[in-house]
């Protein structure tokens, strides 16, 4: 039925579009000087025709559901019932109305569901008037409107203007709710967990909160011990930091090979096939992490007579380092070409060779760019969830032994949300609380990395 | 002296070579990491498409499978085939013990009895005849012929017994195994058996969650992205726009996940597990990409376009969209194609929004339970079972090499249609 309305309402605007270009030849055949294109009056109409419609369909739509279930409560007003048990009542009464109900009936509940269905009948007819009412005043207002002395250019590139700035506020709302849906969790589980305990807590165990019955009051004392993200954080940053120990020496000398020695048609393949590791998902590197890289340490380490974890934060971080390889490379690469011709050529004439220039000219000069393009990497490493939770262990072992296993922020968050969650639970706030931290350290490292770059490019620019 | 300098001299150039070589082999590793990646993953993946057949004569006996005579169509649709596929599978060794029995019913996967049916509803005749029908091996068979199981190892530490392997072993003598093309891997869905398991649902999730994606994403970032560049003041107000944007290009994709989770599903109480809210999710991924692709193919159409259309008399809003846009829209569309790519392997974020349970059904709506290809490797590569991890591999060469074709196409568009000013 919804779809019907919505077909009829985009058919309608078709329709009008052709009606209001008619009647703008109509007034030009009584050669009368038209303000704007004939065809900006069929948008005019059309505009009027759909836009009031749309608004008062979505308006409905979003709040038809709450009204109803309000009027549908109020018969249980004012007799003691509790929220969860009255949100309880109407899923049955929703259910039992759609005849899918397989439990107790009792007469109240059948009441309620025919006074449901009614309502919503109601609702549906007097949907289907409104908006034709509308429909119909819209466009007869807007056909009025439509006369040689009236502009109708202007008020559609305004309209359009609107539409277009509202697109863009997508990128604010993404953020606004990236921001209070982390926040807001994050509170709550602050408010059981003292921020101290979770920021040096040694005890990560998650699994401890997980069976709590939700009709009790909530015990902070039963977690003391069980939220504290020490070996998280240590686990993170080992991880990247093993990832980067891969990928800067190897990044940064493909990229400085790349822009200084390479031949055009070495670095016109080498560089796309480079930046093919860049595009490979990282599931799949996960999944490589884990078949070959975790079992073939393993063996070298059995064969040396080290104790190695299958699972090992070197056979995650190692995989991860190769991930980031063409970050690093790509963007050292640009930095470098940037550098002005000027400065080595100075160098040269000073009889330095090509790696002297570039040791001690290229790269100091470049070292901003570099520097951003590692804090991009770094970024990665932080963020990177898939190739943990496949290669490395899920516990949270506070090591910084590269042979056993580790966890990461990502990987924590992601053992505790898989599967059912229970909001207003300690343990789902505590994976938005670790969120929370990945999201503001990433930020203030993209945020950091852009502005050095930035500055960089001013420089030579 | 001059030996001195000489000395000095050849350890600079010894110090400029050693750098050059440094510069090589990185070059040379990190494309080796790739070889060796690719490799890997194809030796492990290609016998995943390929699977084996038991070729087992079975007699269509009516009375085993409890027909009157001259059944009718609908008869045979009713008809119970679970006792003659029994039937078939125990004449293999009419000698069989009640244990041995149960080994070599676990010889064909549990669709053997589907497989029999078919047959006969193709051919009514058959009813009291005997024929050759190629029934799927189990896993552990399929790797056995494969050669990719071990049968050195004692029986207890095998999934075959050594009762399977010799009645096996006599099937190959007879030439009553085969392998043909594993066509059920692109139209099966998932299963908990390795053999039947496919990646019809979880490719028809993805294609879902890409079309939402698409649908949202791709209008919303083109628009935001022409008010940016063309009609935006300069003011705070925009250049905090701009900072949000390029800073969400770097937010991790786990980080979208909890926010579909707590906004779409949470707070919109969206149901889980659908490739609409996993839709959703991607979009607000590949929202940045877009812009950023669109307005820097916007900022390269060159200003005389724009000057002479003013010339004419054309408004703002005509030579954005009449001149400016259709002149960067092979720069836009290649942007979006490598954005939805990049979406397309993505799989953090769906497993927080519930896209990672176990689906039988192939989705058909946007609101049906899915997952996507991604996390269908997850998924299986979590599986303890050997035949599993040639399915994962290849299901990841087919992701790689969607992903290869998608960005190829990408390429060839913007070759094609690029213009040169």
């Amino acid at each position: 039925m919804n779809l019907v309305i919505f077909i009829f309402i985009v058919l309608l605007g078709f329709t009008s579009y052709y009606f209001g270009r008619k009647k703008a030849y109509s007034i030009q055949a009584t050669n009368t000087r038209l303000t704007a294109l004939p065809q900006f009056y069929g948008y005019y109409l059309a505009i009027w025709c759909a836009i009031p419609a749309f608004i008062i369909y979505s308006l409905w739509a979003i709040f038809e559901p709450s009204i109803v279930k309000l009027i549908i409560l109020s018969d249980y007003s004012n007799q003691g019932y509790l929220d969860d048990e009255l949100n309880l009542i109407y899923e049955k009464t929703k259910s039992l109305s759609r005849g899918q109900f397989s439990g107790e009936i009792t007469p109240y509940l059948e009441t309620s569901a025919e006074k449901y269905l009614n309502l919503r009948s109601i609702a549906q007819n007097s949907k289907v008037v409104l908006i034709l009412a509308i429909i119909i005043a819209s466009i007869v207002y807007g056909y009025k409107r439509i006369s040689s002395n009236n502009r109708t250019r202007e008020p559609v590139e305004k309209f359009l203007n609107a539409v277009l700035f509202t697109a863009s506020l997508a990128a604010i709302l993404t953020t606004i709710g990236i921001v209070f849906s982390l926040i807001f969790q994050t509170i709550d589980f602050f408010k059981v967990i003292p921020l101290f305990d979770f920021i040096f807590g040694t005890h990560w165990y998650p699994a401890k909160a997980f069976v709590r019955d939700a009709s009790e009051p909530l015990d902070p004392s039963m977690y003391s011990d069980t939220f504290g993200a020490v070996p998280i954080f240590a686990g993170t940053f080992f991880i990247a930091l093993i990832a980067m120990c891969v990928a800067i020496p190897i990044g940064l000398m493909s990229g400085i090979y790349l822009a200084e020695y390479a031949s055009t048609k070495v670095r016109q393949y080498a560089k796309p096939l480079i930046e093919i590791l860049a595009g490979i998902p990282t599931v799949v590197y996960g999944f490589f992490a884990a078949l070959t890289v975790g079992p073939f340490l393993k063996d070298i380490g059995t064969a040396m007579g080290l104790e190695v974890s299958a699972e090992s934060a070197l056979a995650a971080g190692g995989v991860m380092g190769i991930m980031i390889i063409p970050f690093i490379s790509s963007l050292s690469d640009d930095v470098i070409t940037s550098v002005p011709q000027g400065l080595r050529d100075g160098s040269y004439a000073m009889g330095a060779t090509k790696s002297e220039t570039i040791k001690k000219v290229i790269f100091p000069a470049a070292l901003p760019g570099i520097v951003g393009s590692i804090l991009l990497g770094v970024s990665r490493a932080v963020g990177e969830t898939m190739i943990v939770v496949m290669a490395s262990g899920l516990a949270a072992n506070l090591t910084f032994n590269p042979l056993e296993s580790t966890s990461t922020i990502t990987a924590q968050i992601v053992v505790i949300l898989i599967g059912d969650q229970a909001f207003g639970d300690p343990k789902t706030q505590a994976a938005f609380a670790l969120g929370m931290t990945l999201f503001l350290v990433t930020l203030s490292l993209n945020i950091f990395a852009l502005r050095v770059v930035k500055k960089y490019r001013e420089k030579y620019e | 002296m001059n030996k001195n300098k000489e000395k000095l001299l050849n350890s600079r150039y010894r110090a400029e070579k050693r750098f050059q070589f440094y510069g090589k082999s990185a070059i040379f590793l990190a494309l080796l990491f790739l070889t060796i990646f690719i490799f890997k993953i194809f030796s492990t993946g290609y016998t995943a498409f390929q699977k084996t057949w038991l070729i087992v004569p079975v007699t269509f006996d009516a009375e085993t499978m409890y027909l009157d005579e001259n059944p009718s169509k609908e008869d045979l649709k009713d008809a119970d085939y679970f006792d003659l596929a029994l039937q078939t599978m125990f004449d293999l060794d009419k000698s069989a013990s009640e244990k041995q029995q149960n080994d070599l019913k676990r010889m064909v996967s549990y669709f053997f009895e589907r497989e029999i049916k078919r047959e006969l509803l193709n051919d009514p005749s058959l009813i009291g005849k005997t024929k050759d029908v190629y029934l799927t091996a189990s896993d552990d068979l399929d790797q056995v012929f494969k050669g990719n199981y071990p049968r050195d190892l004692p029986e207890d530490q095998r999934r075959v017994t050594d009762y399977q392997l010799k009645i096996f072993d006599q099937l190959v003598e007879q030439g009553r195994v085969e392998s043909k093309f594993n066509l059920s891997f692109f139209t099966y869905p998932d299963s908990r058996e390795a053999e039947l398991a496919g990646i019809a649902s979880s490719f028809m999730g993805s294609i879902f969650s890409i079309l939402v994606c698409l649908v949202i994403a791709f209008p919303v970032a083109v628009l935001a992205a022409i008010y940016l560049e063309e009609f935006a003041p300069k003011n705070r107000f925009t250049d905090f726009i701009e900072v949000n944007i390029n800073n969400l290009a770097a937010v991790p994709s786990i980080i979208f996940g909890l926010l579909g989770l707590a906004v779409f599903i949470n707070f919109f109480g969206m149901p889980r597990s659908v490739p609409l809210v996993g839709g959703l999710v991607l979009s607000l991924m590949t929202l940045p990409t877009i812009i950023i692709a669109t307005r820097s193919s916007l900022q390269s159409v060159p200003p005389s376009i724009r000057e002479a259309a003013l010339a004419m008399g054309a408004s703002e809003m005509q030579v954005v969209f009449q001149h400016l846009l259709p002149s960067a829209m092979p720069g836009i569309f290649t942007g979006t194609i490598i954005g939805l790519a990049r979406a397309f392997g993505e799989s953090a974020p769906l497993l927080l929004i519930g896209m990672v349970a176990f689906i039988v059904d192939i989705p058909a709506t946007f609101t049906d339970p899915a997952t996507a290809l991604p996390v269908q490797i997850y998924i299986w590569a979590d599986s303890p079972e050997r035949a599993f991890v040639a399915k994962t591999s290849a299901a990841t060469l087919i992701l790689i090499s969607l992903l290869i074709l998608i960005n190829l196409a990408a390429v060839l568009l913007r070759k094609r249609y690029e213009v040169k000013w």
